[in-house]
């Protein structure tokens, strides 16, 4: 069995019953139902175009059909989606500093490295899980509104599914590998949480307002982690602008430029938590 | 003694500092293959840092060590090693077993390997329970099984009877000596001077950043005295001083009284006191007495006691 095999399986058992993780997934999938399915489907029902980002109703309800189901599956993802996995990444790296688990684990002799590397596949796969949960759950609600509104359960194409999925799995592990960072970086779970929170959620969109009045700090502003990632959102058919708009979704880089930036951006965090556990001592 | 020789642990001028200060100044100290080195000093002296620095877990500012012949820290050294260091470390919402399970994945063990580590900790009625609700004894006692996976050939210890009650620390002083009856080397620091003079072979003493000794208990102890009290104390002398060949000086016992302590070593107690009594000497008491460790330790450490 090689170093990192053992170190995986280590961290999966571990992970797995970590409550953490199936709060924050129970989050995840608490968004995605209320705001992708209950409450734009409580507005359709309600009738008044106005009652849920001001949509037509027939708008309102083709964006909760199956055929939307690439688009629901990412769009939520730059922000929220980045959000929740962020935590995740944080907690996952910075609370072994807190509980001194990652002074038990370095001492069992797998290599610094090779320890990490069992936490951010470990990761890797938990996203994969999430993404593909978060699929089914999409395409299962869809289902249910189409039959429900008497409507064709028309399924969106597999590669525009898988498209999407790979999108999704790609923002969130850009996310997921940017909390890992944080929490290697800043050694414990809170610090990296807030800042991972406050980049996210406030920093890069004070950026991207003040890059309007800024034309140097607009081409700053559109290669932020944010900015790739919402565009890449926007690039596999998330809405940007208009009624069905999603917090965080941009057209700024085109989607491949997206996806290149989102990747190249989760090499390396990856890349940069895996240096600073192999060079800084651990007091 | 077989084997005795071979270095396990051996560090030349290892030093840190963190900033301007200065925790660990130039330590040079050898482990013998199947001994107890026990590491002495006082709180904040450098033991911890020179643990650390053994194991890998923070880096030398200046200076070499070797562990099992490879570099600390190295897969190569910490494969063979076990460790506790600074208490124990282990996630929360997990059970003792559960913790000790991920642990032995880490070494590339079986599950199964933690099962047998429990029950050398007397822990295996309780590996279900979750840890954080494990007592500050039993954590300590996890902590040691987790250093037991595996049977590494070098223990490293600190402080490992922390939290622990009178007869865990008396178990974990069994666990100890049959480790190294076994053949298993360990290097541990304690706090508990009896202890380590019950346990350990050799002893390391650390004061300020500095080893200020290195040698087997009984040398760090020095022989064992003749304490004699008699009068007049001028005859006393000079009895003592024709049966060691040395002028002894006076001091006072722990009553105040004045008394003569001259090495033990070739006195006979009745010779002695037949001397005494000969020469006309009140004798009030004649009394070999073996050194602690703990004098031995708060004089070279500077602490009063």
């Amino acid at each position: 069995m090689s170093t990192v095999t053992a170190t995986t399986r280590a961290e999966l058992l571990r992970l797995r019953r970590w409550p953490t993780l199936w709060v924050l997934a129970g989050v995840w999938t608490t968004l995605q139902v209320t705001f992708s399915f209950a409450f734009p489907y409580l507005a359709y029902r309600s009738g008044d175009p106005d009652a849920f980002q001001g949509g037509p109703s027939e708008q309102l309800l083709a964006s909760m059909l199956p055929k939307a189901v690439p688009q629901i599956l990412i769009a939520g993802t730059p922000v929220f989606g980045g959000a929740i996995v962020l935590i995740l990444g944080a907690l996952a790296a910075g609370s072994g500093y807190g509980w001194g688990t990652w002074k038990t684990v370095f001492t069992q002799g797998p290599g610094r490295g090779s320890a990490l590397a069992g936490t951010v596949v470990s990761l890797a796969l938990a996203v994969a899980a999430l993404v593909a949960w978060t699929l089914c759950l999409d395409l299962g609600l869809s289902t249910v509104v189409a039959v429900s509104e008497s409507r064709d359960v028309v399924l969106p194409g597999l590669a525009e599914t898988a498209r999407a999925a790979g999108g999704t799995a790609l923002v969130m592990g850009m996310w997921t590998a940017a909390g890992l960072f944080l929490g290697t970086l800043t050694r414990g779970p809170a610090l990296s949480v807030g800042l991972g929170l406050v980049w996210t959620l406030v920093v890069e969109n004070l950026l991207r307002g003040a890059a309007n009045l800024l034309d140097r700090l607009a081409t700053l502003t559109d290669w932020l982690p944010g900015s790739a990632a919402g565009s890449l959102a926007g690039a596999l058919g998330a809405d940007a602008e208009g009624s069905d708009a999603t917090p965080g979704v941009l057209t700024i880089l085109s989607g491949q430029t997206a996806a290149l930036t989102t990747a190249a951006y989760l090499v390396a965090f990856v890349v940069a938590a895996v240096v600073l556990v192999r060079r800084r001592d651990l007091t | 003694m077989n084997g005795m020789t071979e270095t396990v642990v051996s560090t030349d001028r290892i030093s840190k500092r963190y900033g301007d200060r200065t925790a660990v100044d130039g330590v040079t100290l050898a482990v013998r293959r199947g001994e107890v080195y026990g590491f002495l000093g006082p709180n904040g002296a450098g033991k911890t840092t020179t643990l650390r620095m053994v194991l890998g877990l923070v880096r030398p500012t200046s200076g070499s060590a070797s562990v099992l012949g490879a570099a600390p820290g190295s897969p190569a050294a910490l494969r063979r090693t076990g460790a506790l260091v600074e208490g124990p470390g282990f996630y929360p919402y997990l059970s003792g077993r559960t913790n000790l399970r991920i642990m032995a994945r880490y070494r590339g063990l079986p599950d199964r390997a933690a099962d047998g580590a429990l029950a050398r900790v007397d822990l295996a009625d309780r590996g279900g329970d979750r840890f954080r609700g494990y007592s500050l004894g039993m954590k300590q006692r996890l902590g040691v099984a987790a250093a037991l996976l595996g049977s590494p050939d070098l223990l490293v210890l600190d402080e490992p009877t922390n939290g622990l009650d009178p007869a865990g620390m008396a178990a974990m002083r069994r666990l100890v000596v049959d480790l190294a009856a076994g053949g298993q080397t360990v290097l541990l620091s304690s706090h508990l001077l009896a202890e380590v003079q019950q346990i350990c072979d050799r002893v390391g003493v650390i004061a300020g950043g500095r080893l200020i000794h290195e040698g087997t208990v009984d040398q760090m102890r020095g022989g064992a005295v003749l304490r004699v009290r008699g009068e007049p104390a001028s005859e006393t002398a000079r009895v003592l001083a024709r049966a060691t060949g040395a002028t002894p000086e006076p001091a006072l016992d722990e009553d105040g009284n004045p008394v003569f302590d001259v090495p033990a070593a070739g006195l006979e107690v009745p010779e002695v006191t037949r001397a005494l009594v000969t020469a006309g000497v009140d004798v009030h008491a004649v009394a070999v007495r073996e050194r602690a460790l703990e004098d031995a330790f708060l004089t070279m450490t500077g602490v009063a006691s």
